[in-house]
């Protein structure tokens, strides 16, 4: 027999507002915009919902407002079940697994996720945007050392990562611009894409250094903008205007950081153990994927990540991805949509929302020929939260 | 107008850390070692997130370490950091286990290299004590 949960929920709506530079509203705008839309998507009614999940991005973090009072501004009453969730990165997937559990609990029935951001200022760059993230008053202590020594933001942080792979297994420059140039290749198919130019390899070696091991074209986009998505019971997903996208297998996995030696979160990450799980609750094996939707914050992580989930081995990752495996026409298509590197930046919402779009076969010029197993996964801090969903256009 | 050099934002002693900084002035790098477990940490909370009791004490660490990893700066993030660029941050493994974040002093960015054996240099900006490192000087 299989798991109780597999393929118990599946995803019924999917609302994406526009993305990018666009300005004059809060996240809590976007956040209406895109319930909206996924309402709309969905054909259910305000009424039939009676579950919000809530995902405030950086802006969250700098009192721009988006929280429990998203109930109100959508004018959602007698919900069952409502919170206001944060585990970085990791959040959009665990607001489906959290949905998920409701809906098998008999806790609720229709269940919105949705998350949003706002960063962009007008005139205002990505750095500005989010380099100094919740840094207003002074450092102190041991942990203010970071930033004592000029360490600014999660660019140096992945940076630090990524040389840590490349220092431990030989990882090459080339093998980390092989990513940003399969994921570009997926984005000139993606209309939603905001980076539409073709990249090679010699690109990405000629944009600049951010934090080196990092170029600018190994680190994701800023977006304004949001995504929801609404998660409903198997059974009444069949009979909903859109194709269902079951929900097949969740796991998690927060591996801890005690910060000395014989911790290597840089290196060997959560999903070790929410592949685990995940997978084990789907029933499949990373040989039954057809298709990755990836958190990809920076190349490293795609890279990584594909590691973890047992893709290849431990410190193989970038002879993996370097023959452009993950690219179009290649044998494991990954962030077809261009992913957070050159379509948009809604932190977990970026992977789920195309991994829905692939279940659907609604990708257009990008939809893959076989999606019948799609991981999606969410990775948050630094490398310190992640989550996974196995996603089927299947009940069963 | 503000006509001042912005300074660079360097951390400051708390109430937990006063000692750690104090020795740092006088060029000693403290460590903590938990009066439960004997772990030897940079605490960051009162308690020890080992064996999650209280109490510690400190004591004074080789200064010693290998740099565990580390990545060179160029995007300007601070005003006060924009002559320096591009300037490195490393993450320091020290010899006793703790790992912390620092500058490397005394090594062009080219040369650093992971596993590279360092030591501690206590440095001042403006008041404040900050702990760097240099390559250990072959004897």
């Amino acid at each position: 027999m299989g798991h109780r949960l597999r393929g118990a929920a599946a995803i019924t709506g999917l609302g994406i507002t526009p993305m990018g530079r666009i300005y004059g509203k809060s996240s809590t705008d976007f956040a209406v915009d895109a319930v909206r839309l996924a309402l709309a998507d969905s054909g259910l009614a305000k009424s039939d919902i009676d579950g919000l999940l809530i995902n405030a991005g950086i802006t969250g973090f700098q009192g721009d407002g988006l929280g429990l009072g998203l109930q109100n501004a959508l004018g959602l009453s007698d919900l069952r079940l409502l919170n206001h969730m944060n585990a970085a990165g990791s959040t959009a997937a665990q607001m489906v697994h959290y949905a998920t559990m409701a809906i098998d609990a008999g806790m609720a029935t229709h269940v919105v996720c949705v998350f949003a951001d706002a960063p962009l200022r007008e005139g205002g760059s990505a750095a500005a945007a989010y380099g100094n993230a919740g840094r207003r008053s002074g450092p102190q202590g041991i942990q203010g050392l970071s930033a004592g020594a000029g360490h600014f933001g999660a660019n140096t942080a992945y940076a630090l990562a990524a040389r840590r792979h490349m220092a431990l297994y030989g990882t090459t420059q080339d093998q980390l611009g092989a990513v940003a140039v399969a994921e570009r290749a997926w984005a000139t198919k993606n209309p939603m894409a905001k980076m539409q130019d073709p990249l090679t390899l010699e690109d990405y070696h000629a944009s600049r250094w951010i934090v080196e091991p990092l170029h600018l074209l190994d680190c994701c986009l800023v977006s304004n903008g949001a995504v929801a998505v609404i998660v409903s019971p198997a059974d009444r997903a069949a009979g909903m205007p859109q194709p269902p996208v079951y929900v097949w297998g969740m796991g998690q996995g927060h591996p801890g950081d005690t910060r000395r030696a014989g911790d290597s979160p840089e290196t060997e990450t959560g999903a070790r153990f929410a592949a685990k799980t995940a997978f084990g609750m789907a029933g499949v094996g990373p040989e039954d994927v057809d298709v990755c939707e990836l958190y990809d914050c920076y190349t490293y992580t795609v890279l990584v990540t594909l590691e973890d989930y047992g893709f290849c081995k431990k410190g193989e990752g970038g002879a993996f991805v370097e023959d452009g495996k993950l690219g179009p026409g290649g044998s494991l298509p990954t962030n077809t949509g261009g992913g957070q590197l050159s379509s948009y930046y809604m932190w977990g919402m970026t992977p789920l929302s195309e991994a829905i779009i692939q279940g659907r076969s609604q990708g257009g010029d990008r939809q893959v020929e076989e999606n019948d197993v799609i991981l999606s996964t969410g990775n948050g801090g630094a490398l310190n939260y992640h989550a996974a969903l196995v996603l089927s256009p299947h009940a069963s | 107008m503000n006509d001042e050099a912005p300074t660079k934002p360097v951390s400051a002693a708390d109430e937990l850390t006063e000692p750690f900084f104090a020795a740092g002035a006088e060029g000693r790098l403290l460590l903590a070692r938990c009066s439960s477990c004997a772990e030897l940490r940079l605490p960051i909370a009162p308690n020890c997130p080992s064996c999650l009791g209280g109490g510690y004490e400190w004591e004074e660490a080789s200064g010693r370490g290998t740099v565990y990893t580390f990545a060179v700066m160029h995007q300007r993030y601070h005003p006060a950091w924009e002559p320096d660029l591009p300037y490195n941050i490393a993450v320091i493994e020290l010899d006793e286990g703790p790992r912390l974040p620092a500058n490397l002093i005394g090594v062009d960015n080219a040369d650093i290299t992971v596993g590279l054996p360092v030591e501690v240099v206590w440095e001042r900006e403006g008041d404040a004590p900050v702990p760097r490192f240099q390559p250990v000087r072959a004897v």
